[in-house]
């Protein structure tokens, strides 16, 4: 590769993304040189980043139409719950005999319980035209809300053993929740990118007016982008029941922050129009690293907040400076629009 | 007629006909409720949400959001009793307020800074902050709660503006930490209605563009308002770890949803430029009612959560369909 055309990739931020990422793969790799590099330990990483990374793809979509999704950790412990109540309470011991087929129901059930909340979503936003961040704020404390009334705020346990499968299982030796983080990431990109669907999303998050100028049907794309949010988080939700074997209220509650994080690393435009796939892709391997590496350094969970917290800031800083000194002259913040203050 | 339709639209009817109604029904099921003791109780409730709750009214006005607000309420609320504690045990209660005040109206000013100086935007910076200082507090401050707070603050919830015995041997008392919210609603009522600053409030949260156009110290007054805030959570803390006489550095977070839920319910509006102080005193006396007494209408606690959900979807939903008709109409 020549100079001009390795600055050309580190000009876009992906390619910045992706140095970073090596970067914090070979810091961790060398402080704990042992550890961090075994098989065991890069196995356990693709077994656990796969469940908020899929929240933050769903983070990813609602952000390319400017908007936010708050709920998306009510939606993923609420379907849960709902998956694991049909198969403990309603189905029973019975499970035993059909066990697959039950659990293929469950989840069934999880994604109608995704699609359903993200449709609320959906209507709040399209058609009540309330601002996203306090539909999906009202809304999360209602899906949590029930996820409490429903389990009395205890954990949901004695899932059947088919349950496992999807969290803990390997699919041609490969752990199953990054084999279904990759397809729903390819899918994701294919949606955005190759479909007419997918320029309505970005397009209106570029400029509302001129897409609703341009004829689109802006509320039935919101809605369709609020129901794939709430299907991704269900399946997040399946992911983390199945590894935690148990269902309840407040699981995976710092991933909030985790899947926001992601995809504002990942250069996606809080403000809408820009995001691309690939970004999200690195910024959720480059968290996993850091997340993984410091557990091994023995850094508290409060302290890795504090790590998540900073490198938020630090990034939105870095995006809204065009001057500032790291990067190269003449560099332009992806969608360098000036967006409204909130 | 249509004076009274307007009146019925407004966010502060609403919820003060709903705050009657669940009073009303709570009386018919258990007629103790409507009693002295018990809005007392509910009074005492509403302070520390109250101080907070007028605090984010300031930013939704302003056109901005913060959710940073109750890390930084429990961080300037343990590391002031941890000075006091570690070195200056006598300090009077004023000096101890003081001294939370100015640590929250600090870490607001971080906020005020992203926000004002670099034009992020507001909800993910203090999602970002809200992070940073928990996770400073409990990784480098501590972790433990103090639960021998200085004799000062202990004797600060001691004071009582009023304190008496009901008919039936209930104890009832109104401690003077009220009186702090009386006093931040009148001092926020005079900046925002009396003075330059509230004015320019109002207007970069109906307009950015607008108020810079007109001359206004647009960064200026947004960093003030984020420091603002920060004190009055500052002060929010204190009385919290005075009131509770421990202060728990994990107290607090998580109350953040329920505080914006009241000032939404008020009527303050997201994207800026409205909001009363009248409306928001109503959304939080809604919301400790909900928090306080949902048992009482038959409603298990389990459910808590759902109402309030609820309440924020009408509360704001509202208005906002509203809106959206009238804008199609109007086109």
């Amino acid at each position: 590769m020549t100079p001009e055309r390795i600055r050309g990739l580190l000009v876009q931020p992906e390619g910045r993304l992706a140095l970073i990422t090596l970067l914090v793969f070979l810091l961790m790799a060398w402080l704990t040189p042992d550890r961090f590099l075994s098989v065991q330990n890069l196995t356990s990483m693709a077994f656990q980043f796969p469940e908020f990374a899929i929240l933050a793809l769903a983070m990813t979509i609602v952000m390319l139409t400017g908007g936010i999704d708050l709920s998306v950790i009510g939606v993923a412990n609420l379907a849960a719950i709902v998956a694991a109540l049909l198969l403990t309470q309603i189905v029973g011991p019975g499970v035993a005999e059909h066990g697959t087929f039950w659990v293929v129901v469950a989840m069934l059930a999880a994604l109608a319980v995704g699609a359903l909340a993200g449709l609320v979503n959906g209507v709040l936003v399209a058609w009540l035209g309330l601002p996203p961040i306090l539909a999906t704020l009202g809304s999360g404390l209602v899906f949590t809300g029930f996820g409490v009334a429903l389990t009395g705020g205890s954990a949901v346990m004695g899932l059947p053993a088919e349950m496992a499968w999807i969290g803990n299982g390997r699919l041609w030796g490969i752990p199953v929740p990054l084999v279904l983080f990759a397809g729903l990431a390819l899918l994701l990109w294919f949606v955005l990118t190759h479909t007419a669907f997918g320029l309505k999303v970005r397009m209106f998050g570029a400029n509302p007016l001129a897409a609703r100028f341009a004829a689109i049907d802006i509320n039935a794309m919101l809605l369709r982008v609020y129901v794939s949010a709430g299907m991704l988080s269900a399946v997040a939700g399946l992911l983390i029941m199945s590894r935690a074997n148990s269902a309840k209220f407040d699981y995976g509650s710092s991933y909030l922050l985790l899947a926001i994080l992601i995809a504002v690393l990942g250069g996606v435009n809080p403000y809408g129009g820009y995001g691309r796939i690939i970004g999200v892709v690195l910024a959720v391997l480059s968290m996993q690293f850091l997340s993984s590496g410091l557990n091994m350094l023995g850094v508290s969970n409060f302290a890795r907040e504090l790590i998540w917290g900073s490198l938020l800031i630090l990034v939105m800083v870095i995006n809204a400076s065009p001057n500032f000194r790291i990067l190269p002259r003449g560099w332009q913040p992806p969608g360098a629009r000036q967006g409204p203050p909130g | 007629m249509t004076r009274w339709r307007e009146a019925l639209g407004r966010n502060e009817t609403l919820v003060a006909l709903v705050i009657l109604a669940f009073v009303v029904a709570a009386t018919l099921s258990d007629p103790r409720f409507f009693s002295i003791p018990t809005m007392m109780d509910l009074a005492r409730a509403s302070i520390v949400l109250g101080i907070l709750a007028v605090g984010v009214m300031v930013v939704l006005v302003s056109g901005g959001i913060d959710v940073s607000f109750t890390a930084i309420a429990a961080f300037a609320m343990y590391c002031t009793t941890l000075l006091l504690v570690t070195y200056m045990p006598d300090l009077p209660w004023y000096g101890a307020f003081a001294v939370s005040m100015a640590i929250g109206a600090t870490l607001g000013a971080i906020n005020g800074i992203l926000i004002a100086g670099f034009g992020l935007p507001t909800l993910i910076v203090t999602l970002g902050t809200l992070a940073i200082f928990r996770g400073f507090l409990l990784t480098f401050v501590g972790s433990r709660l103090i639960s021998n707070i200085p004799s000062e603050m202990r004797d600060f919830s001691r004071m009582m503006i009023v304190r008496g015995t009901n008919a039936d041997g209930s104890f009832y008392s109104l401690p003077w930490a009220f009186a702090f919210l009386v006093g931040v609603v009148i001092v926020t009522w005079v900046i925002l209605y009396k003075t330059m600053l509230g004015r320019a409030i109002f207007a970069i949260g109906g307009s950015v563009e607008s108020a810079r156009r007109v001359g206004i110290a647009v960064r200026r007054t947004q960093f003030f308002v984020y420091v603002y805030v920060g004190a009055l959570a500052g002060l929010a803390g204190i009385i919290h770890a005075s009131m509770a006489r421990v202060a728990n550095p994990f107290d607090l977070v998580g109350l953040e949803l329920s505080v914006i839920a009241a000032v939404v319910l008020g009527g303050a509006r997201l994207i800026g430029g409205y909001g009363t102080l009248t409306g928001t005193l109503l959304g939080v006396a809604l919301i400790v009612l909900v928090r306080n007494s949902l048992v009482v209408l038959g409603i298990p606690a389990t459910w808590q959560m759902v109402v309030i959900g609820v309440l924020i979807l009408i509360g704001t939903g509202l208005p906002a369909w509203q809106a959206k008709r009238a804008a199609s109409r109007a086109a």
